[in-house]
């Protein structure tokens, strides 16, 4: 079983990628998954996270307290999630919005945002990561997640935003 | 009556609890929707107003809840299935119309998202503090039936059966979720149009010359005349005869309110559904519905691999709830824990059912989040004392 939480600001398209990685393990890879969000009241600029269960067996709770995996897109989330950096076993974090104090091998940075503005559009930055996301901590196939990023975003984006998650794939790095 | 191929939306999807709930009512064939959007059940009344339109279906945002329930009576007594979706303070107002579906016997689905109150309380995190509402909310005496799912996936499967028994039995049903069920998303599974056998109300065998509103036979529930379909149709909330005629006399309550009780208690293959797990070899039994059922299978889960002999009721129709199952799975155990996150509300019945048999324990919460399967578990074992938790 791996517990992901994906955590930033509304509008970095947080929820989304834990819908996307949802739905490429329960509908592309045989596996369960389970989804759940927090956010405040606000659309956009609020704290949110999605946290999300990914299981090869039936899902008895859905909900967790600590994740195995941690992507931490904002300062804000990172310093809200701080106390869940000790117990998981991968952190990953756009390293141009999140400054984490001291190294440690399992906290893997790259820069989503950046990346994700040269290839046009900034907003592609969670696509980018989920590409990180996918060869780091192998919990779907890439293809699996391809076929959920397709599946998801608006037809005419499809393009862009598979050339985005594989340029996350891509990163250079221990893989 | 099944739905038409097109219209219901089959296969697999990763879908949130909200709108497996919708897509159920859609499969069900409910094509009449009125209500006032509040979290977190506003995701069903969205899916709602987007779906019913093109399928020839009707969606109303009414002026608040106490007219969303008048208007899917209406719907439901010119033939249409309809529902309602709300949460607890929406779920207050709909109380009086609630007791004017049971007195008229009109078959309807109100769904609750349970968040925690009382009052506006906790908008959007979870409660299960509705429960005893569901059971006792409207005044009067009368006989609730209130499913409890515990994923999207039974959010769609009992929402289908919801319509089936208000149809059945010509009552209005309850769907109890709760604000986890209702904003979760997992995989969910819609069958074939047709697949899952729908039911609709017995209309009227005899011409409109012999038909007695309210005339029943040996299964106590009678043939429903549509209105505008050339009947006399003749409903009121006060007491009334066989015509449908108000008369208020001690006589006339007398036949009227206990076949509504027995109708529903002498019908209980219609709708009683419980999951049984690890509970054969059980010393002790959790008893858990909607998202609190999931907490409690981890605890079993978690139990068993450190040798407690505990084992899991979940019943998915809490009222009435399933009392000889209940009683045949405890038959054998020393202790129930009963989990759920209100103060004690269904362990009340619970209580009730056992005292004497068993030591019974609670697990309560105010409310907000979900009960940890840790909690769930420390409760199982023997050194803890028989008490109410804050």
């Amino acid at each position: 079983m791996t517990r992901i939480r994906f955590a930033g600001f509304g509008g970095q398209g947080v929820v989304l990628s834990g819908f996307i990685l949802g739905r490429a393990a329960c509908l592309h890879a045989g596996k369960n998954a389970a989804m759940t969000q927090n956010y405040g009241p606000e659309s956009r600029g609020g704290a949110c996270s999605a946290d999300v269960v990914v299981e090869d067996k039936e899902i008895a709770v859905p909900v967790f307290a600590q994740p195995d995996v941690l992507i931490l897109l904002s300062q804000e989330a990172a310093n809200k999630n701080a106390s869940w950096i000790p117990g998981a076993k991968l952190v990953l974090i756009d390293e141009d919005l999140v400054h984490l104090e001291g190294e440690d091998p399992k906290i893997l940075k790259a820069p989503f945002t950046r990346m994700a503005t040269s290839l046009g559009r900034r907003i592609v930055a969670n696509i980018v990561m989920l590409g990180y996301l996918t060869d780091r901590s192998k919990i779907v196939p890439a293809t699996a997640m391809e076929e959920a990023i397709r599946d998801t975003v608006p037809p005419k984006t499809i393009d862009l935003n598979l050339k985005a998650f594989r340029a996350g794939l891509a990163v250079p790095g221990a893989g | 009556m099944s739905p038409e191929k097109g219209v219901v939306l089959t296969g697999s999807h990763f879908m949130l609890g909200d709108q497996a709930c919708a897509e159920g009512a859609i499969y069900a064939g409910c094509r009449f929707f009125a209500g006032y959007p509040i979290t977190p059940a506003t995701e069903i009344a969205e899916r709602m107003a987007e779906r019913l339109p093109p399928i020839g279906g009707q969606y109303i945002q009414m002026e608040d809840e106490i007219g969303s329930v008048a208007a899917i009576l209406g719907a439901s007594v010119a033939g249409v299935k309809a529902m309602t979706a709300t949460s607890g303070p929406g779920f207050s107002l709909m109380q009086e119309n609630l007791g004017l579906g049971f007195m008229m016997e009109v078959p309807c689905v109100v769904v609750n998202v349970q968040r925690g109150g009382p009052s506006t309380g906790l908008p959007t995190s979870v409660g299960q503090q509705d429960m005893m509402q569901a059971r006792f909310g409207s005044h009067g005496d009368y006989a609730a039936i209130a499913y409890s799912p515990s994923s999207p996936q039974e959010a769609f499967e009992l929402t289908v059966d919801a319509f089936n028994t208000a149809e059945r039995l010509r009552t209005p049903v309850l769907v109890m979720m709760d604000e986890v069920v209702g904003h979760m998303r997992e995989r969910v599974v819609i069958p074939e149009a047709g697949k899952r056998p729908l039911l609709y109300r017995r209309l009227p065998s005899v011409p409109p010359s012999q038909y007695r509103p309210y005339r029943v036979g040996e299964d106590l529930v009678p043939e429903m005349a549509l209105a505008g379909g050339g009947y006399s149709v003749r409903m009121t909330s006060l007491t009334h005869d066989e015509l449908g005629r108000a008369v208020t006399d001690t006589a006339t309550q007398a036949v009227l309110l206990p076949r509504l009780l027995r109708k529903v208690s002498e019908h209980r293959e219609v709708y009683e559904q419980y999951e049984l797990r690890h509970a054969k070899d059980a010393e002790v039994l959790v008893v858990a519905y909607g998202i609190t059922g999931r907490s409690a299978l981890g605890a079993v889960e978690l139990g068993r691999t450190r040798g407690v002999r505990v084992g899991l009721f979940r019943p998915k129709t809490v009222w009435p709830f399933p009392a000889d199952a209940l009683l045949r799975a405890a038959r054998s155990v020393r202790r129930v824990v009963v989990a759920e996150v209100n103060m004690g509300q269904v362990a009340l019945e619970v209580e009730r059912l056992l005292a004497g048999k068993c030591t019974i324990v609670r697990v309560t919460s105010p409310g907000g989040e979900v009960l940890a399967p840790e909690l769930i578990l420390e409760a199982c074992s023997p050194e803890r004392a028989p008490k109410v938790r804050g």
